[in-house]
């Protein structure tokens, strides 16, 4: 390679932060996320990559920068969802599609796979990570994917700053398709869910069992035997019998589930909340697309919240987690209160991923992943001014960011197509 | 343009007349008369809007389509049309009076890009009725022929304030079929929706689609040189078709006319078979059917301008045109509309150069005709949302587009590509009264249609929602 293109050398061989610094961000309209609420006029002091103190009139240390924020929102870095960022760089182009599992055999070693972990696969690299980044996205959560598997493999949160070691310390998570998301691969029948799902359970803790019709290998018993004992296991469910049976099946097994689609939670909110199973739903689901679906409404993340269940919102597409403070702001539209809404997208997932005390919230000692906003920053005249992870400021340039550039050059002189 | 006259001479014709206009289907496909009943035409429209009283709605911040904001303004909706729009408008006997203070008014929503009906929700394998991808063209079907009226997202489009779309085929095949442009109204048929006079479409698809589904099968074409042929090839036996048919026509008045002198020698000439996948080709070439062109990549736009061009055809719009921002000048000055997401990208190849600021740039050069469609059951809800993040990332790329400019992308040039402009699009007197009252400006998440109307009816009222949902389906 004798020539690199300018902005090659800048997405590609540039590091994606400049590194942590010690600053104060003074004047802001500092949305906690915490109990603290919405603080007017606050500053934030961020030290070693950590939020060090948030108050009003806070001094800015010797050789501290200062950014003067001028009564701007100030978020946490926001949570983009449950995706396959990282897994997948063109989602049409197998050779940069690590999500799905597909060995050539039979159904049963590739359905029945929980050890299938894809964290190793995350590209910090991926270009997609810096589209996201300077829209204010921080972190999210990478799960594989696949339409028939019921087991389908385990994944991670993730930090979005273009680190190698991406994975967020406790983060592990089993996932699990359920109800008509599972049909083909429980012979065609969610009954067979509780049935087969039931069996692997006896593998993990009678070896032997199941003898030559055995669903897991021993790496699998391995992995499913710590999701027994209290892990966290996302359910993607969304009919409404399903999601309580789910629930009531997986505590019942030692599991901690969390449900995720949730179309229909609503109608099982107060089960929810009593059991404390958090829901990770996308806001804009309020159309039957599919028979587990024919209770979609728009105001699900208010009736769940209202009745005491943790929320957090995602939609489904890698290219698009910068759609999720979207999301946030039309369920406030259709009724959900603004904290809430915040929550949902910055606390709450954080809580839900094993990451509330480091992450989510602008409270003292938790990591530094900011963004400074032009306005609400739940709205969507609204960008990303400013974002800084772990205390570093965010490169605020992506792969987009250089093409718009260019073709704006390129209208503004004039130039023929 | 022979397209826009001729659709303009048939509404004029029909208004005339006092009813609902029928651009004809085909001009070698007669319609049938049924002595003793009205003439019409098969699959033409049988939707008239009820009767409502006048409605004024009052001291709104509206924004007409045309390109101009009032503040403070009054618009009167009567006998289903709009009838003026300015301050201080006197309501007449028996109107609807509404005080519309701190809300925004706009003409009601045009989604260019739809399949409702065809991919319904629920997606069900009884009702995958959007794609005939047995041939890779098949201009011979109508997206029509599939519609399910009792989608339920038609009902939730209506309460996003969009009152036409354009329902397509999908993009399988080279040339998929013809689209149809409805009134969002209730309805049990599709004839009942069917927008009275509006052209029909013509879908095409450039790229991956089409290629990806007939070359995974060992087919033709299995890449873009061959879907280029495709549509040549397609064209081409469409232009003889066409010469057959003048051939005919021409020897048959020769006929007609030695037969008035009574000439008895001459042999009556035999018309060419009906081709239905040809016939639709050659209406595209007469400008009968508008061509709307789903195409991502710039290069490849170019080459499809080059295909009209060598058959004499225009290409209304480019749909999904990802990367349009690098053709913006050439599609301004050739009056294609550029059919685009806010910022849907990455999911394919083509899709890998998507920018945020791609509506906004082709909508800066003089001409250019900028369109924010859907292509999705759930963004057709928000249009005025994803119209908003273009207008917001392209203000801040210094291209100082105010609300007024803006919701031309989601009215007046959705409907000029489909050639409804005349009809819809704008608040312009004598234009259908096809208006929505928002809950404050529709360039905000927390924007909400509080009332729609569709040809003056009011069909969606927020405050006062119907106790039971318009589709069979969802009971």
């Amino acid at each position: 390679m004798k020539k690199l293109a300018p902005f090659a050398v800048l997405l590609l061989l540039a590091p994606s932060l400049a590194g942590a610094q010690d600053f104060l961000i003074r004047g802001a309209r500092v949305h906690t996320a915490a109990a603290a609420g919405t603080l007017e006029n606050a500053d934030v002091l961020v030290r070693a990559g950590r939020i060090a103190a948030v108050g009003v009139g806070l001094d800015a240390p010797a050789g501290a920068a200062v950014v003067e924020a001028k009564g701007r929102p100030l978020t946490p870095g926001l949570f983009g969802g449950v995706t396959q960022i990282g897994l997948e760089e063109v989602n049409l182009e197998p050779s940069t599609y690590d999500a799905e599992l597909k060995l050539e055999a039979p159904a049963w070693q590739h359905v029945w796979r929980p050890e299938f972990d894809v964290t190793p696969a995350f590209n910090a690299r991926s270009i997609v990570l810096a589209v996201m980044r300077v829209e204010g996205v921080t972190w999210g959560a990478i799960a594989p994917l696949a339409a028939d598997s019921l087991v389908i493999g385990q994944g991670s949160a993730v930090t979005l700053d273009g680190r190698f070691d991406a994975a967020l310390p406790g983060s592990r998570t089993l996932f699990v398709n359920w109800g008509s998301a599972a049909h083909d691969a429980s012979g065609g029948s969610r009954a067979a869910q509780y049935m087969l799902f039931d069996q692997a359970i006896r593998e993990v803790r009678e070896p032997g069992t199941s003898g030559g019709a055995a669903l897991l290998l021993p790496e699998g018993r391995a992995a499913l035997k710590g999701y027994l004992a209290g892990g966290r296991v996302v359910f993607f469910v969304e009919r409404a019998n399903d999601i309580r049976e789910v629930v009531r099946f997986a505590r019942a097994r030692g599991m901690k589930p969390v449900i995720a689609g949730g179309t229909e939670a609503w109608v099982v909110a107060r089960e929810l909340a009593d059991a404390g199973v958090p829901v990770i739903l996308d806001p804009l689901e309020n159309l039957p697309n599919d028979f587990d679906k024919l209770g979609a409404r728009f105001d699900n993340a208010r009736l769940l919240h209202e009745a005491g269940v943790t929320i957090a919102f995602s939609q489904t597409n890698s290219f698009q987690l910068r759609k999720n403070r979207q999301l946030a702001g039309n369920a406030v539209a259709h009724g959900l209160a603004w904290d809430a809404a915040l929550a949902a997208i910055t606390s709450a997932p954080a809580a839900i991923f094993g990451q509330g005390a480091e992450r989510g919230r602008i409270e003292e000692g938790r990591a530094a992943d900011l963004a400074l906003w032009s306005g609400d920053p739940l709205e969507v005249t609204t960008v990303a001014e400013q974002v800084w992870i772990a205390g570093s400021p965010v490169l605020m340039r992506s792969r987009q960011t250089e093409l718009r550039d260019r073709y704006l050059e390129r209208l503004r002189s004039g130039a023929t197509d | 343009m022979n397209g826009m006259r001729s659709l303009l001479a048939v509404i004029a014709t029909a208004m005339a007349a006092g009813c609902a206009a029928q651009a004809p289907v085909s001009t070698t496909a007669p319609a049938a008369t049924t002595a003793g009943r009205p003439e019409r035409a098969p699959f033409s429209s049988t939707y008239r809007a009820p009767a409502a009283p006048p409605t004024l709605i009052r001291n709104a911040t509206v924004l007409t389509g045309t390109g101009a904001r009032i503040d403070d303004g009054d618009v009167l909706i009567a006998d289903g049309r709009v009838e003026a729009i300015g301050p201080s408008l006197a309501a007449p006997d028996g109107a609807n009076v509404i005080d519309a203070k701190g809300r925004w008014v706009t003409p009601g929503l045009i989604d260019v890009h739809s399949h409702m009906g065809v991919y319904a929700s629920p997606g069900t394998t009884a009702s995958d009725d959007g794609n005939e991808a047995t041939d890779p063209v098949t201009a011979q079907v109508w997206a029509e022929h599939s519609i399910w009226p009792q989608d339920p997202g038609l009902e939730a489009a209506l309460q996003g304030g969009v009152t036409s779309m354009q329902i397509l085929p999908g993009s399988a095949n080279l040339i998929g079929g013809r689209g149809v442009t409805v009134k969002n109204v209730p309805a049990t048929t599709y004839q009942a929706m069917k927008f009275p006079g509006a052209p029909q479409g013509l879908k095409m698809a450039c790229g991956e689609n089409p290629k990806r589904v007939y070359g995974d099968e060992g087919q033709f074409p299995s890449t873009r040189m061959g879907n280029v042929a495709g549509y040549r090839q397609a064209f081409a036996d469409a232009r003889e078709y066409m010469e057959d048919w003048q051939d005919y026509e021409a020897k048959r008045a020769k006929y007609e006319k030695g037969e008035a002198k009574g000439d008895e020698d001459e042999v009556a000439p035999q018309p060419p078979k009906r081709d239905l996948k040809l016939e639709t080709l050659a209406e595209v070439m007469r400008g009968h059917i508008l061509v709307h062109n789903h195409c991502y990549r710039a290069d490849e736009m170019a080459t499809m301008l080059d295909i009209a061009q060598e058959f004499g055809y225009r290409i209304s719009a480019f749909h999904h045109g990802v990367e349009a921002y690098k053709l913006a000048g050439r599609l301004a000055k050739e009056g294609v509309c550029g059919a685009l997401w806010a910022d849907w990208w990455g999911f394919k190849m083509e899709a890998y150069d998507g920018i945020q600021e791609n509506i906004a740039i082709v909508d800066a050069p003089e001409g250019g005709c900028a369109i924010v469609h859907s292509d999705s059951e759930e963004g057709i809800q928000r249009l005025n949302q994803e119209a908003a993040k273009t207008m917001t990332r392209g203000n801040l790329a210094g291209l100082s587009i105010p609300p007024e400019r803006a919701i031309r992308w989601i009215t007046a040039n959705p409907a000029k590509s489909l050639g409804i402009l005349e009809r819809t699009g704008t608040l312009e007197p004598g234009k259908m009264g096809d208006v929505v009252v928002w809950n404050g400006t529709p360039f905000s998440v927390y924007a909400l249609a509080d009332l729609v109307f569709v040809d003056g009816v009011l069909l969606f009222d927020r405050a006062h929602p119907a106790a039971k949902p318009r589709s069979d389906f969802s009971l």
